[in-house]
Parts: C-alpha cells; structure tokens; sequence
C-alpha cells in the first residue's frame, strides 16, 4: 500500500482519538469563539422581548436527554428571558423522557427570580401523542391536562385565567429534537395559526427553514450556534457559548480529515493515471 | 364480516372528520375533541401490550446465557424504575426515583448521543470523496456548512452569506419538493383508507 493509499484509509480509531483530544482541548485551555447572530434568531429574541409583563407564551421542552446539551441552554435562556421581563410561561412536554429535566430546568430557573408554580407559569407535563395534544391544545388546554404535572386543577391557577387554549397566547416557543417540531407547524401553526417559533438540533434545521420563508414559522434557533446566538442576544449565558469551542474544534478535525482523506484520493488516481 | 364493519367505520369515520375540519362551529369543536380524546385512550390501550411483549422477551432472553445479563440489568432497571415511580411524590426532585433518573438516565442518553461525534468524523472521512460531479458538489456543500462555525476573520462573513444562500434556496427548492411529494402521497394514501381500497392496516387472516 503507497502512501497516498494509507492516506485514504486511516484505522478509523486514529480519528476517534484525534476527536478525543480535540474534545479534551477546551476543558483545559479556556477560549472563545467569535459568533455572528442571524436573523432567525433575533426574532425569537425579539418575540419575547417586546411582550409585556404579564403576557402568556407556550414553552414546549419537547426533547429527551440525549438532545440537552444542544438544546438545554436555549430553554434556559429563554425561561431567563421571560421570568426577568415577568412574563406568564405555559410549559408543556411531549418527549416522555424529557418531562423529569424539564422540571428540573424550569424549577432551577424559577427559584432565581422567585416565580411561582400556579401564579407565574404553569408547568402541564407529559401526555402520549403530540399531534393530538397539540390538536387538543388548540381547542380546550384541560382537556388534554385537567391538572398540572403537580396535581393541581388548572382551573384553580391563578397564571391560566383567560387562558383557554394555544389561541389565547401570544405565541409559541417549541424546543425540540424530533418529528414534534413537524407537528406544531402541521397541527399547531397549519390549523389554529398561532406564532410560531422552534429551536432544533443542529442536524435538523436545514428541514426547516423553508417554514420560515413560508411564514409558517417566524424563528429558528439552530443548534448549539443559535443557542449560543440567543445567549448573547438575551445576555444570559449558560453553556451555550460555552460548547461552541468544543464544536468549532472538532469540526475543524473533521474538515482536516476530509481534506486528507481527498488529497489521498487525487494523489493516488494521478499516480495510477500514470 | 370481519372485515367489513372495520371499513364502513373508517369510512363514516373519515369522511365526518373531513367535514367537521370545514365546519367551525362548537358542535364540530365538541365532535373533534371527543374524537381525539378517543385516539388518546385507545393509543393507552397498546401501552400494556407493548410492556407484556418487553417483559415477555427479557424473560426469555435470560434463559441464554450469552444475553442473560443485559436482560437482566434490563428487567432489574425497569422493575426499579416502575416501583421508585408509582406516587406522585416520585415526581420530586429529592426522591429516588428522580434521582435514578438524573444520575443514570440523562447521562446514559447523553454520553450514547454524544459518541455521535466519533462516528460522523469516521463516516465523514470516508464518505466525503470527490469521486464524482456529485459528489464533489456535495462534499463542497457539506464543506461550506460545516467551516461556518471556525473563525476565518473577514472570511466569515462571506461564508455566513454563503451558508445562508445554500439554506434558504437549493436545500429549500428540494425540501419543499420532498415535503410536498410527501404530503400528496399521505393525501392519496388517506383517501385510498377511508374508501377501502388500501385494506392493508386490517392485517392479514
């Protein structure tokens, strides 16, 4: 086997190393990574921000634990955002395993501001099969959720006064990492058109921005990149800008090895070739 | 028989549910809850199946010695899971049962998400070779995408307006497409259920 050939067929646990030490490299040498906002983010930004206090918004933390550490610091910035401005946050899952650290989150969240479950947001839980919450949502909030993930009957919140269904929010804000994020623009935004705004994984968001030209939603946090965008825009930073070394490095690796792997390849057909 | 009276109840059942989407009135409001509230129970109804069927293979599996210990710990953690979280104060954060699912399952879910990482670099490696036009196109493509989150300095901003370019009209062109293409063949699937002519989700004598 020529050089150029063994270029091209590294021992793949060569790159599994290589990506371990990249991954290594943040934790040690702290840096930071320069990251532009774009504007599918600064209007979920601006969404929240030009609510008034008292205002209601749906949260959904639609997403299970593998997805948190792209998804989690956009749940923490916005739940930051909303409980700073004294907004009301209606929160809702639809991942079954997500429904434990979505309570996690919003409880850490709201003991910093000193916000109430009932009085300042309502925390639903999880029910089985999106499209039908969500249908259900539209039409009547207690139908799907007669009480809240802590027992309590909705109706006896003070936060859901006058807040019968989706329509009756301003808006709604769906952080997800699966086919939910569908089902809120089919369901949710296609049949009771309200506002509509999701955050998705970075593999993700190239299948949605063509809602966003479509109108069908008005933001999109892509990935840990509009994570770490929000978190400069909302000026509440967790690990968002935290993660985006680690990223930017190992993307780096990989493109390197992508380079290597075609240089490999044009070197070895010019050397047959000849 | 057997097969008739599902179709006619599909049938009836469709075509009520297309008419009430048209109609907005409380009665329709009333009809489309109830209907949903029906999909809910019965989709609960498959829950207890599914968990029969869980428990049923793991049972088995522990009579092999070579899968006996996955489905072991499979079974140990399940049975764990279901009687740490039978009260409703098992949804405390200080309980055990949130405190099993903190520390084991959101780090087990996250690490196995996160060895991702090392699999797309191999796959990327040996995938992204410039053997044809496109495949070159591709690989220019991914390339574009990918180089947006290092730091180029004045070159950024080209590339962002780059990135912003292939997202917003040849990825969306083809999404769009895919999207409806899917979307029609949904359409045509529904209508052929409803009107019995795709009989196949009735399975088979």
């Amino acid at each position: 086997m020529t050089f150029w050939e063994k270029l091209m067929n590294l021992d793949r646990r060569w790159i599994y190393l290589c990506i371990f030490i990249v991954v290594i490299i943040p934790a040690i040498i702290s840096f930071k990574v320069p990251v532009s906002t774009t504007p599918e983010v600064k209007k979920v930004f601006n969404f929240i921000d030009e609510m008034q206090p008292g205002d209601h918004f749906y949260l959904g933390i639609d997403y299970d634990p593998s997805a948190l550490a792209e998804l989690d610091p956009m749940t923490y910035a916005i739940l930051n955002q909303a409980f700073s401005k004294d907004l009301k946050v209606i929160i809702g899952c639809l991942s079954q395993f997500g429904v434990g650290m979505a309570e996690l989150r919003l409880s850490e969240v709201a003991a910093i501001y000193g916000k109430e479950s009932g009085i300042d947001y309502c925390f639903l839980g999880y029910r089985p099969y999106p499209a039908i919450v969500i249908l259900t949502m539209g039409v009547d909030f207690r139908v799907t959720f007669p009480l809240d993930y802590y027992g309590v009957p909705l109706d006896s919140l003070e936060v859901m006064n006058g807040i019968r269904n989706l329509m009756d929010v301003k808006g709604v804000v769906d952080i997800t990492a699966g086919n939910v994020a569908d089902m809120w623009i089919t369901y949710g935004n296609g049949r009771f058109g309200f506002p509509l705004a999701i955050g998705v994984t970075g593999v993700m968001s190239a299948d949605y921005y063509q809602y966003l030209q479509s109108g069908q939603i008005f933001g999109l946090i892509p990935g840990i990149k509009g994570a770490a965008e929000y978190e400069i825009l909302s000026g509440f930073e967790t690990t968002g800008l935290q993660s985006i070394p680690y990223q930017t490095l190992a993307h780096a690796v990989i493109l390197l090895f992508i380079i290597i792997s075609n240089v490999g390849y044009f070197a070895a057909r010019r050397k047959k070739g000849r | 028989m057997r097969k008739q009276i599902p179709i006619y109840f599909v049938l009836v059942s469709g075509i009520v549910m297309i008419i009430q989407y048209f109609v907005p009135s409380e009665e329709s409001e009333w009809l489309f809850t109830y209907a949903n509230d029906w999909v809910i129970v019965i989709g609960i109804y498959a829950l207890p199946l599914g968990i029969y069927s869980l428990v049923k293979a793991e049972f088995k599996k522990l009579k092999n010695p070579g899968e006996a210990f996955y489905a072991g710990v499979l079974l140990f953690g399940y049975f764990i899971m279901v009687f740490t979280g039978l009260t409703r104060a098992s949804r405390e954060a200080a309980s055990l049962h949130m405190v099993l699912f903190n520390n084991i399952l959101i780090p087990i879910q996250a690490t196995i998400f996160s060895l991702l990482a090392f699999y797309i670099a191999s796959a990327a490696y040996r995938a992204f070779r410039a053997r044809t036009i496109l495949a070159t196109i591709l690989l220019l493509t991914a390339f574009i995408i990918m180089i947006r989150l290092i730091p180029l300095g004045p070159l950024s901003e080209l590339n962002q307006w780059l990135v912003t370019k292939i997202l917003t009209i040849p990825n969306m062109a083809a999404k769009r497409a895919i999207t409806m293409g899917v979307g029609l063949g949904v359409i045509a699937t529904c209508i052929k259920i409803i009107l019995g002519i795709e009989r196949t989700y009735l399975g088979h004598d």
